[in-house]
């Protein structure tokens, strides 16, 4: 049995929250391709990769989604999802 | 004089039987074969002894003797009840209703004769 | 640094451990615990992620392979980064099912299944023992490089014998703080205060070894980038199988690891915290492999050749004199290596008790037929002795292992070992499809393959695996070679292994599930954790999803029987507009569907039924199943007492009546006894009497010929008395055997008429007949006809009491019967009597006329009954008739033919 259908047209407050989910669910993807990025810098390579450039660049990934995460956290702990509305 | 014994039974045969072995022992002996008359039978001959058959068409011999019992002049009538013996409780029906005594056939007529005898007081 | 001050001062961490323990656990049993849990302390204790694994072998595995080491931190940043999509509902999942651990996680979801729970307990102990055995190895080994600087003091211990006191001291902690009540969630507050404790110690000395090395042993962040550059690290391989294949790897086990699992759901107060550690686990992460290659690289730069890089953390500090350094990187490589060990021994011993030991025990006291009793303490003796066998397998295994081999390659294998729990865990969270026999086969055959391609390969070649087996294959087939799957060789072993046995996982566990259809506990378990977020908080009547339908069939089910509830589910379906077999839960069904079950439940039942599924209450699916069996059950009873009941009255009503009907036989044969007796005495009475008047001498001859006469008359009639009572008794039994011939009628009737005259021959009898009706012939037992014929004629002689008398015979045929009426003209007999006179003895008048004891007629009534005829008084014909009926023709039966 289908859901009751969601309204076509929400109300700002919602359609922001379920914005933030969106991202919240894209940012592990986005993070995980950008984790691999670096294989394509020099797929299985002739030696030349530099420790430094490739750990000055996985730390600074690592700080950027630390803090996108600590912006998205509280904001999608605020809204509980309304009764009747189930989690899209 | 010989004492008047009433026999009431309605086997022709055993009353004659009867009949033979008091008659021969010096007793007067009347037969009647009916029990629905036999209480007016025995008021009329008012006889010294009476001789009664349990069955008897009519009324059973208890009934008759208990009749007798129920009358002053008959009440202390000597009466020898002569049963078939059927049923175990034959002598005590007779007693309770009052016989003097009782005799199951088939009978010794020596017996019958000293039973009577006896009712009425010879030796 | 001298040695003893080094074991004091572990001595008083341990004691401070066990105060902070001890102290938060006081606080929770009072009830104060709240500040206690705040989400710091939680992102802490996951921070049991990072064992000395982390502390000391990052280090070296950075010195070998350079960046390699960030996948082991990438996959979990990734996962917490992404809480949004699994760890939430993993561990709204949980809470909402009491989830004590991975392996319950595994068999609450499949149905239930103890079998799981036992495939997941053995895979999560088979891997954690390796890992147990590197941290005691670990700290044996850093207690070494303490000891070996200083040749006096303390003896040196032996290295086993470190590691055997380290596990005893570990175990005893675990046992104190993690049994030592049954907390209902399975919450240790206690432990997990000291685990965050030792998070924090960690913490600050990897990183205040890390501040050193970068701005007092080199110049500054600049300096260190110099350094790098120009270290032997400078370049590093990717290899990108591995680069990937890490992160998954890892991003696997954070989820699946016994210990990730503990802190991670089974020890959450709150899942708010979540949101707090999505961002602040991930930054412990990256703090703590920060300074890693840092360390590497001036360790690399400063320290001998040949120095052991998983080592560097400690052995840096103390090159450089820096003795409190290295005892606060000493402490926090003990935090890390003992805080794992507490942990997964609480994990494993929950496990290992919930899922083996407990099922075992409950099942042999059942078949014993004793109450479980005091169940809390077995339970927390079966705690208590897996901790400390979960520990002496670690012992056992380090000392098998000697200690041997680098750091890393042992976490990277438990690490594909426990993956092998992902597939049905994301299955269990996901997929409604998911069922039991998938995620059994997908378990079993991944850790068949782990354990084929890693697991026993790890021991060596030779080791347990024979060389042979690895160079040629089991039984010479090479493409079941344990390093090189289906020929394809040249694969890092780790990769190999891990891609093959979860690949083999994930399909077996796919196509298991599709191919096998669920049990209805495994539905309603499906529908609770895939649709996790729907169930919270108190369910609105229109929150109801497919579910409460499904919950509403399988109960229906039970109760109405598969098919009937099925049609009755269809109808309602169609009627509200739906295909399929599930209706929408409206008030109007529910209330329908109440009426129709509270027909066959009552109607008390059936409403608690319905309100408890409808209100979402957490009663399960076998609980009310098992209300309706019983109901059930208790229904089959009463009717079949019914049964019985209405069996019972039945038969002691035909006892009545058999009892009734034997009380009147009784009754009737007394009487016939008696009267049998009456008349067998009444001759005898006679024959006596004048036999002994005839044995006296003095009798007239002419009366001796009588009394004779009637002495023999009485002897005739006893003996007929007898022969009638003979014969009466033969008819009646029914044994009586007939001859059959034929014969005239009217030859009959003359006999008969011949016979009879000599009763009373001196009455003159006018016999009326018609002769021509009498030409039958007749075709039965002919001379018992004839005696009754006799009998009656006789009766006629005897009681017409006519001045003329006149016996009229009259036959007549009516199809196959023949009828003849013997009438005579006498005043017949009374109404009240025509029935009496059949019966035996019955006189009508007295004897002496009669000459007959009055069986006459009860034979007659006898004999004509064997013939198949009657014989029967008929009023109103002016005298006494008797109608003889008997067919023409007898048909006996077999048995009665002679």
């Amino acid at each position: 049995m289908k859901p009751p259908r969601q309204p076509l047209f929400v109300a700002p407050r919602i359609y922001r929250s379920r914005r933030l989910r969106d991202a919240a669910r894209i940012l592990p993807v986005l993070g995980g391709f950008l984790v691999l990025v670096p294989i394509l810098w020099d797929p299985a390579g002739d030696g030349a990769r530099s420790t430094a450039r490739d750990g000055i660049y996985l730390f600074v990934l690592w700080g950027a989604l630390i803090l996108a995460a600590r912006l998205l956290a509280p904001r999608l702990g605020e809204d509980p999802p309304a009764p009747g509305q189930t989690e899209d | 004089m010989g004492k008047h014994v009433l026999l009431i039974e309605d086997e022709p045969n055993i009353s004659e039987a009867i009949r033979f072995i008091l008659t021969r022992d010096g007793f007067r002996v009347s037969c009647h074969d009916q029990g629905r008359d036999a209480l007016e039978v025995v008021r009329a001959e008012r006889p010294d002894a009476l001789i009664l058959d349990a069955m008897l068409p009519g009324r059973t011999g208890y009934d008759i003797l208990r009749d007798l019992r129920a009358e002053p002049d008959t009440a202390l009538l000597p009466v020898l009840m002569l049963t078939a013996r059927g049923q175990g409780r034959d002598r005590e029906l007779a007693e309770s209703a009052g016989a003097s005594g009782f005799m199951a056939k088939p009978f010794s007529n020596a017996e019958v004769l000293a039973s009577v005898r006896a009712l009425l007081g010879q030796a | 640094m001298p040695f003893n001050l080094l074991i004091l001062a572990c001595l008083a961490y341990v004691a401070f451990l066990f105060a902070v323990a001890f102290l938060a656990d006081r606080r929770a049993e009072a009830g104060t615990l709240p500040w206690l849990r705040s989400p710091m302390v939680y992102t802490l204790s996951l921070s049991v992620y990072c064992t000395a694994w982390t502390f000391y072998g990052a280090v070296g595995y950075a010195a070998r392979s350079g960046l390699e080491f960030l996948t082991i931190y990438l996959g979990p940043t990734l996962v917490f980064v992404g809480w949004w999509v699994i760890l939430r509902k993993l561990v709204r999942i949980a809470k909402a099912q009491r989830i004590t651990s991975i392996a319950d996680l595994i068999s609450s979801r499949y149905g239930k299944s103890s079998l799981l729970g036992v495939v997941v307990t053995a895979i999560c102990v088979t891997g954690a023992t390796p890992y147990i055995a590197l941290q005691l190895q670990s700290v044996a080994l850093s207690f070494s490089v303490f000891a070996s600087d200083t040749p006096d003091g303390w003896h040196l211990p032996d290295r086993d014998t470190t590691a055997l006191w380290v596990a005893a001291g570990l175990a005893l902690f675990t046992v104190l703080f993690g049994t030592r009540n049954l907390d209902a969630n399975e919450q240790h507050h206690g432990v997990v205060m000291a685990i965050a404790v030792e998070a924090a110690v960690k913490l600050v000395a990897l990183v205040a070894v890390g501040v050193f090395v970068v701005w007092i042993v080199a110049d500054g962040p600049a300096d260190i980038v110099t350094r790098i550059d120009n270290s032997p690290i400078a370049g590093w391989q990717m290899v990108p199988g591995r680069w990937a294949g890490l992160i998954f790897l890892s991003a696997a086990a954070i989820l699946t690891l016994p210990r990730m699992f503990q802190v991670l759901v089974v020890e959450n107060a709150d899942e708010r915290h979540l949101t707090t550690a999505s961002w602040a686990f991930p930054l412990y992460l990256a703090a703590m492999s920060l300074f890693v290659v840092p360390i590497a690289v001036v360790g690399l730069d400063i320290l001998p050749e040949g120095s052991n890089p998983d080592l560097f953390v400690l052995t840096l500090p103390l090159a450089l004199d820096q003795g409190g350094l290295a005892m606060l990187a000493f402490l926090g490589g003990f935090s890390s290596a003992t805080s794992m060990v507490i942990v997964a021994a609480i994990a494993l011993a929950t496990m290992v008790s919930n899922h083996v030991v407990m099922p075992l025990i409950l099942a042999f006291g059942e078949r014993k037929g004793k109450e479980p009793g005091d169940l809390r303490r077995v339970v927390l003796l079966a705690r208590r002795l897996s901790i400390a066998g979960v520990m002496a397998l670690g012992y056992g295994y380090y000392t098998l292992t000697g200690g041997s081999g680098a750091l890393a390659a042992t976490g990277l294998i438990a690490f594909v070992g426990v993956a092998q729990i992902l597939p049905a865990m994301l299955g269990a969270m996901f997929w409604r499809g998911a069922t039991r026999t998938g995620a059994l086969l997908g378990l079993c055959a991944g850790y068949g393959l782990w354990l084929y391609t890693l697991y026993l390969p790890s021991f060596g070649q030779g080791g347990v695996i024979p060389v042979q087996v690895f160079v040629e294959g089991p039984w010479g087939i090479g493409w079941l070679r344990p390093e090189a799957l289906f020929g394809i060789d040249g694969m890092d072993p780790l990769l190999h292994a891990m891609f093959w046995s979860l690949a083999m996982n994930t399909l077996l566990f796919g196509l298991g599930s599709l191919l096998t259809f669920p049990s209805p506990m495994e539905r309603l378990q499906g529908a609770r954790f895939v649709q996790a977020f729907d169930q919270s908080g108190p369910a609105s009547s229109w929150a109801r999803g497919q579910a409460e339908a499904e919950d509403l069939l399988v109960m229906a089910q039970r109760i109405m029987g598969e098919d009937v509830a099925l049609a009755y589910f269809q109808t309602h379906a169609r009627v509200q507009g739906k295909d399929g077999y599930l209706p929408d839960i409206t008030p109007d069904f529910m209330n329908d569907l109440e009426r129709r079950l509270s027909g066959s439940i009552g109607a008390a039942a059936a409403h608690a039924m319905i309100a408890q599924i409808a209100g979402g209450a957490a009663v399960s699916v076998e609980d009310l199943m098992a209300v309706a069996n019983e109901t059930a059950q208790m229904m089959e009873y009463s009717a079949r007492l019914e049964a019985q009941q209405d069996e019972l009255t039945r038969t002691a009503r035909q006892l009545r009546e058999a009892n009734e009907k034997l009380t009147q036989l009784s009754v009737q044969k007394d009487a016939f006894l008696s009267q049998i007796s009456h008349e067998l005495r009444t001759p005898m009475t006679s024959i006596r009497a004048f036999s002994e008047i005839m044995m006296d001498d003095d009798v007239p001859p002419d009366l001796n010929a009588r009394y004779a006469r009637i002495i023999h008359d009485e002897a005739i009639r006893l003996t007929r008395l007898l022969d009638d009572l003979l014969d009466l008794s033969v008819l009646e039994s029914g044994t009586v055997q007939l001859s059959l011939r034929s014969a005239s009628l009217h030859d009959m009737l003359d006999r008969a008429l011949h016979a009879a005259g000599s009763t009373r021959p001196e009455r003159a009898f006018t016999i009326q007949r018609d002769p021509q009706s009498e030409q039958i012939t007749v075709t039965s037992d002919i001379d018992r006809l004839t005696q009754v014929f006799i009998n009656v004629i006789s009766n006629s002689r005897k009681y017409c009491d006519a001045g003329a008398p006149v016996l009229r015979i009259a036959v007549r045929r009516k199809g196959a019967q023949i009828r003849v009426d013997f009438i005579d003209n006498g005043s017949g007999i009374a109404k009240g009597s025509q029935a009496l006179i059949f019966e035996k003895f019955a006189r009508l008048t007295d004897s002496a006329q009669a000459g007959g004891a009055g069986l006459g007629l009860a034979i007659c009534r006898e004999i004509m009954q064997n013939l198949d005829g009657d014989i029967s008084y008929v009023p109103g014909q002016g005298g006494a008739a008797f109608r003889v009926a008997f067919p023409m023709v007898l048909v006996l039966p077999e048995n009665r033919r002679t």
